[in-house]
């Protein structure tokens, strides 16, 4: 790694001022969280930091909340935490599984929640240093005319990352919040709106500005009648992205859909939600051939590549099962 | 770990390092002197910078107080500084277990945590199981049931399943394989490892 200086600091405030002075003089500067995820493209110089701040020392960032309204979970609580929790086993068992399903249990025990929703992608040309592209502030995202066999189906252009993370999906399924505090103070937002598509910015995948810290996740209760599934599709049992994953949340009554989210992972740059597969479970009751109709509608736009063709079917399949699933 | 790929360069070969070397000139950052809130900043702490601070953790039940640099990761340190190579370097990216050691109870991979993180921090390596001359039952565990073979990747095996243990002194066979899912075994031993585990569950 080239040398650096890291900064412990012990609050928000000190963390987004820091940040700010940094932007100001033009410095290369990141937070940090567990590191888990960002000292890996240190390591091969897609990030060459001057400061990284690194948010671990701020005390009372580390905890999960529970009352009427739901979850609240502080930025630095850990993936192995969530997944353990028991308020959230109890009423969001596959929020816990999702967070089980990410990376690998050391990964777990050091990555945080807000660093796995602010990950870069694992795309293969973003992580080659050799390779300057589109998202690196190059010219062409590389994907296009090389190895797409892991890129997006979905939403993509003019690059074609995938979002890696198995926590959004399910969290954007749940409604969930995101808040964050930068120079103008806090704000709080759906985390859906925290994701940005490459066409509104090809080099980030979130809002953040250069002094902006995430610092809660909010998941409201779960409403009565209603059943969430995440699942997973990976090339391999133990650690591995998901190659397409789908979260669902249906919430029935009499019989029959009151509200449903679709959102697929694996397949776009953002966590990828299908209002028009929900619309059309609204109301209905859900047997296979409207579970395969809304698998299909949740796929009317993809357009893939020459690599991966197959992960259409695959993601089908996915709505699909969790849809029946959820009845 | 490629053998569904069949054709082409595997996800793995492509993300080879390309020459990204860790060895770089000793570049002085610019001090944190002038930096905003540098009032509300202990003057110790921004005083040096230029990468590198004096950390004080514990390693195996020792304390000790170290000068590292930033971008020295705690695999480095254990190995360069202290001496202790039984933690192995493997990828070197968070991705084959080799370097795991317990942080806190907690199993982690030792080449993804800079040292100065580890201010107050309590570190188990794998030469720390062991009782004088009397092996940790995890370790036994691995001499009988022939965990290692080549060996390279044991003692992260090792610190995982002891981390398991910790917690659950009496796991499922199906939590012991996930509790070692994020250590690889190049040389795909992962039976015998799962066994070993158990067996040193069922010794204590
Ligand atoms: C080998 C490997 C396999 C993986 N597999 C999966 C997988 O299958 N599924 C999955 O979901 N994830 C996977 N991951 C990613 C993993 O979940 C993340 O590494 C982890 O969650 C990141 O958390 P962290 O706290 O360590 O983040 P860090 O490494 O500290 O940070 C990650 C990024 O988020 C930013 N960041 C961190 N905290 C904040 C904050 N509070 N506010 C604003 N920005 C912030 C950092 O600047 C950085 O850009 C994998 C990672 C590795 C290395
Ligand atoms: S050396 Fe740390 S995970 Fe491979
Ligand atoms: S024993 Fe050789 S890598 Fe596991």
């Amino acid at each position: 790694m080239k040398t650096f200086e890291n900064v412990d600091v012990k609050s928000v405030k000190e963390a987004v001022g820091l940040l700010q002075k940094f932007a100001g003089e033009k410095k290369n500067a990141a937070v940090v969280g567990g590191g888990s995820e960002y000292l890996q493209l240190m390591k091969v110089r897609v990030a060459t930091p001057d400061y990284i701040v690194n948010l671990k020392t701020i005390p009372g960032l580390n905890y999960i909340k529970e009352d009427a309204g739901g979850f609240r979970i502080g930025a630095l609580t850990t993936l192995a935490e969530l997944e353990e929790h028991k308020g959230v086993q109890e009423k969001l068992l596959f929020l816990s599984q999702a967070a089980g399903e990410a990376a690998s249990p050391q990964i777990r025990n050091a990555g945080t929640v807000a660093g796995n929703l602010c990950q870069r992608p694992f795309c293969w040309y973003f992580r080659s240093a050799s390779h300057v592209c589109l998202r690196k502030g190059g010219e062409i995202c590389y994907s296009v005319a090389g190895d797409n066999r892991y890129h997006a189906i979905i939403g993509g252009g003019p690059s074609y990352i995938v979002h890696p993370s198995d926590l959004a999906p399910a969290l954007v399924a749940l409604d969930a919040k995101i808040k964050i505090a930068g120079p103008a103070g806090e704000k709080t937002i759906p985390l859906e709106k925290f994701f940005v598509t490459p066409q509104v910015n090809a080099r980030r995948e979130n809002i953040l500005g250069p002094a902006d810290i995430v610092t809660e996740i909010q998941v409201p209760a779960p409403k009565t009648g209603s059943k969430g599934f995440y699942y997973k599709a990976r090339e391999r049992q133990a650690w591995d992205h998901a190659i397409v994953s789908v979260a669902t949340v249906v919430q029935s009554g009499s019989g029959a859909v009151r509200d449903a989210r679709v959102v697929l992972g694996g397949v776009a740059p953002i966590p990828w939600r299908v209002p028009k597969a929900e619309e059309f479970l609204r109301g209905k009751a859900i047997d296979d051939a409207a579970a395969q109709k809304a698998a299909e509608i949740a796929l009317d736009g993809a357009r893939p590549m020459k690599d991966n063709v197959y992960k259409i079917d695959l993601a089908k399949n996915l709505v699909r099962q969790a849809l029946v699933a959820s009845v | 770990m490629d053998d569904k790929k069949g054709k082409g360069v595997s996800r793995r070969d492509f993300l080879k390092r390309v020459g990204a070397g860790s060895v770089g000139a000793a570049v002085i950052s610019k001090g944190l002197l002038d930096a905003p809130g540098a009032d509300a900043y202990p003057t110790e702490a921004v005083e040096p910078a230029k990468g590198r601070s004096i950390v004080s953790l514990k390693v195996n039940g020792k304390a000790y107080r170290i000068e590292v640099q930033h971008r020295q990761t705690l695999a480095e340190v254990l190995r360069d500084e202290l001496g202790l190579t039984g933690t192995r370097i493997g990828c070197d990216r968070g991705e084959c277990g080799a370097c795991t050691v317990i942080i806190d109870g907690r199993n982690m991979y030792s080449c993804s945590q800079l040292a100065v993180w580890m201010s107050g921090k309590e570190i188990l390596t794998v030469e720390g199981l062991a009782k004088g001359d009397k092996l940790d039952p995890i370790q036994q565990a691995f001499i009988d049931h022939d965990g290692p073979q080549c060996g390279f990747c044991t003692s992260g095996q090792i610190m995982s399943g002891k981390a398991l243990l910790l917690r659950n002194p009496s796991p499922s066979e199906a939590q012991a394989r996930r509790a070692l899912s994020g250590n690889l075994c190049r040389c795909g031993n992962y039976n015998r490892e799962v066994e070993a585990v158990l067996a040193a569950a069922k010794a204590r």
